[in-house]
């Protein structure tokens, strides 16, 4: 399947882009981050990350369906 | 009313359009850019924000702290972009008909932003590093 993966902060800078089409057979957000440090070597374990799926936050074993856009979420620096 | 916005935030207009005549307290808060993190000169910062869910977020909040506390209008602007010392980076304002409310509610807001609206700040250092702040261990090197 084919997800849009966004990146932000520090993953942004390791990945080098700010958004990439991903073919993966990842079928979780949990499978696919875990493919995506590989690949670009984020430092950050999964335990420090929120995910939000198509706009909103949701559970890591949420099943991603093919075009889904998924954002991998670092703890929040605001304010 | 919950916004991010790439131009200067008008405290002083948006404190005037929180007025309404069933309102006898307002509080207002400001975080600036300060020149100094964990020891560490700042220069200036640079703040990124997952728009969309951002939004959303900082409207959750919003409607919590109606739904919580006696308030009549609860309002935020946060900064994107790039900021300099003394910048005002993020707003929150409140009104109620008594202070106690104002207060409380103003204080909830801009703790739940700062806790949960994905926004990241990259603080520049004068000695030529930089580091996105991911608060739950310490700055995070691009590398």
């Amino acid at each position: 399947m084919s997800y849009c993966v966004l990146y932000f902060a520090s993953l942004r800078d390791r990945a080098g882009t700010d958004a990439e089409q991903v073919d993966s057979t990842a079928v979780d957000a949990r499978g696919l981050y875990a493919e995506l440090r590989a690949r670009h070597g984020f430092g950050m374990t999964e335990d420090r990350l929120r995910v939000a799926i198509n706009g909103a936050f949701a559970p890591w074993q949420q099943p991603l369906r093919d075009g889904d856009e998924v954002v991998f979420i670092p703890p929040v620096s605001g304010g | 009313m919950f916004r991010l916005q790439e131009t200067r935030i008008d405290a002083v207009t948006l404190a005037r359009e929180l007025a309404q005549s069933g309102a006898g307290a307002g509080v207002t808060f400001e975080g600036w850019v300060r020149d100094h993190n964990d020891g560490r000169r700042v220069l200036r910062l640079d703040y990124q924000a997952y728009a969309p869910l951002a939004q959303s977020e900082g409207e959750n909040i919003l409607a919590e702290a109606r739904a919580r506390f006696a308030i009549l209008e609860a309002r935020c602007v946060h900064r994107v972009g790039t900021l300099q010392i003394g910048d005002l980076a993020v707003w929150v304002g409140v009104s109620a008909a008594h202070r106690d409310a104002a207060f409380a509610a103003c204080r909830h807001v801009i703790d739940e932003v700062k806790r949960r609206v994905p926004i990241w700040k990259n603080e520049h250092y004068a000695d030529g590093e930089s580091g996105w702040l991911h608060p739950d261990g310490s700055a995070v090197k691009a590398n």
